[in-house]
């Protein structure tokens, strides 16, 4: 009789200490060893994990008013722009966000050596920050500027909120090109000269449930060292299966949108992050744990790098000028070898997402699991499925 | 009398072996080859050990010639606290002295393999390579 878990089943167990939890590197192993069947009755929750650069991040910072009020109109932290089109003290920090003075790309390659992301990195390490904003001053909001240094303690509400993080999968650029690029795929030489990928494989959250079968809204995660929720599918989710020489892969494909209160964070998960000629963002751990409801779960969950394909994309032409298609594809046990090759030349690998650190987040969530603190939530809506057949649009300019 | 450790780096247009050859015989000096790597570029990077009294005569020499020389005393060190283990700087580090160790895929740091080219100060996403003097 074929295997059916709940979450309240589930949850239960990890109530009183008895949940099976493993990481999914160990799954695989176990599933090898013991087959599916047998994997899914014995384990009941698999932790995933990663942690890589994840532009499309921020946080909200409410900081309590000022005497006399103010309806702050422009916000900076730290010399780095806040949006302050909200609220009369809110604003929204973005990672991608730089200081008005940086030289960018002035001096290329520019530097880009603080940004929003370590801004959020120095407000969670519990570092003074210096905010400064300024106002046209209302009846209601007489006061016109403010400088002043805030903490991450001081302040009443800060919330992590970022719209794209924990990408299913990601190219691996190499550059066709005769010169050096600089991308926020790292450094790319010339010919063919390196590759860069950046996923964790095998422990990939949205890699190990490409069809969103328990990953959905309100999916109780480990973001940056604390506890977060998916809020939402991230902005450009595209989930899709490809068959590939008979093989099912998943592209970029989805993404999520997370939220958690950035006061439990740690400066360890969330850190500040700089790319050559490229710009400034945060490298984000993300954990998600997977329940092994029934076995067709527990065959993705217990997906190979071997089984696990990257496109591999011209980071030198095809991607800046929106050409589409790509060089092949190549697994991330290829990846991860540390050589692959690509129209006939071998060339090293180097990833941008740790390994190490994916491992510590998937074994983190383990623990808190398997100590009861963390209770598993069922999806209260699903996420587009690759079965939904999302198409991507572009900016028609007219 | 201690030997001093340089890095030289140099463009396509020199070739290494007169340049040697002209320290020993010109500048009377004992020169030892630790390391000599040529990128794909054609460009070269080399790190010598020379002793004699007119060491900085044979340098000056060199610097002449369009090489920029550098002394090793200055070192890089990776920032243990900062580094991720994300692996970036290894496929760019000439010499691979920063690498990463399988199945692990923890990257490690070899200084003796280091030859200063200070690239990973500037590739490294974190900021974990420091100079130190
Ligand atoms: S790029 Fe920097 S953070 Fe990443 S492994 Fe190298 S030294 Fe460490
Ligand atoms: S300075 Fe950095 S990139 Fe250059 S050799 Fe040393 S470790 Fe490698």
């Amino acid at each position: 009789m074929s295997i059916e878990k709940t979450y309240a089943e589930i949850n239960a167990k990890i109530k009183t200490g008895k949940a099976v939890v493993v990481t999914a590197e160990e799954l695989i192993a176990l599933v090898e060893e013991k087959g599916l069947t047998e994997a899914t009755r014995e384990v009941d929750v698999v932790t995933t994990g990663t942690f890589a650069p994840m532009c499309s991040s921020g946080a909200f910072l409410s900081f309590g008013h000022t005497k006399p009020r103010m309806k702050m109109q422009k916000v900076w932290l730290n010399g780095v722009a806040a949006y302050a089109g909200i609220a009369a003290v809110d604003a929204y920090l973005g990672a991608a966000e730089l200081p008005e003075d940086d030289p960018l790309n002035n001096n290329f390659p520019g530097e880009f050596r603080y940004g929003g992301g370590h801004v959020i990195q120095d407000l969670v390490a519990r570092k003074p920050v210096k905010l400064k904003a300024i106002a046209y001053g209302t009846n209601c909001y007489p006061r016109k500027s403010v400088e002043t240094m805030i903490t991450l303690d001081e302040i009443n509400e800060a919330i992590l909120f970022n719209p794209r993080n924990a990408y299913q999968n990601y190219n691996c650029a190499v550059n066709l090109t005769d010169r050096t690029v600089y991308t926020y795929m790292g450094m790319l030489k010339p010919q063919l000269g390196n590759a860069n990928y950046s996923t964790s494989g095998e422990l990939s959250p949205l890699l190990k449930d490409p069809h969103f079968k328990t990953i959905g809204v309100g999916t109780k995660i480990f973001l940056g060292g604390g506890v977060g929720y998916v809020a939402w599918n991230g902005t450009q989710h595209f989930p899709a299966m490809t068959n590939v020489d008979g093989k099912e892969l998943g592209g970029a494909g989805g993404t999520l949108a997370v939220i958690g209160d950035l006061k439990q964070m740690s400066p360890k998960w969330l850190v500040g992050t700089s790319f050559l000629g490229y710009g400034a963002t945060l490298s984000v751990g993300i954990g998600i744990p997977i329940p092994l409801l029934n076995e067709e779960i527990t065959r993705y969950a217990a997906m190979k790098d071997e089984d696990l394909f990257a496109p591999i994309v011209d980071y030198g032409e095809a991607y800046p000028s929106f050409t589409p298609g790509n060089l092949g594809y190549v697994s991330y046990a290829e990846l991860k070898s540390g050589k692959i090759t690509v129209q006939g030349k071998e060339i090293q690998t180097s990833p941008l997402s740790s390994m190490p650190r994916a491992r510590e987040v998937a074994a983190t969530l383990k623990e808190w699991i398997q100590k009861g603190d963390f209770l598993l939530t069922e999806p209260v809506k699903s996420l587009p499925s690759p079965a939904d057949g999302i198409v991507a649009h572009s900016i028609k300019e007219v | 009398m201690a030997p001093k450790r340089i890095v030289l780096r140099f463009g396509s247009d020199i070739s290494v072996k007169p340049i040697v050859y002209r320290l020993v015989k010109d500048f009377d000096l004992v020169v030892n080859i630790v390391r000599a790597d040529v990128n794909p570029q054609k460009e070269g990077t080399m790190v010598l050990e020379v002793t004699g009294d007119q060491s900085e005569k044979g340098l000056a020499y060199l610097r002449e010639l369009g090489v920029s020389v550098q002394d090793l005393k200055q070192g890089i060190v990776r920032n243990e606290e900062k580094c991720v283990m994300c692996g970036a700087c290894t496929g760019l580090c000439p010499t691979g002295a920063l690498y990463i160790e399988r199945p692990s895929m923890e990257v490690h740091f070899d200084e003796d393999q280091c030859i200063v080219c200070m690239l990973c100060t500037k590739i490294c996403p974190m900021r974990a390579m420091e100079v130190h003097l």
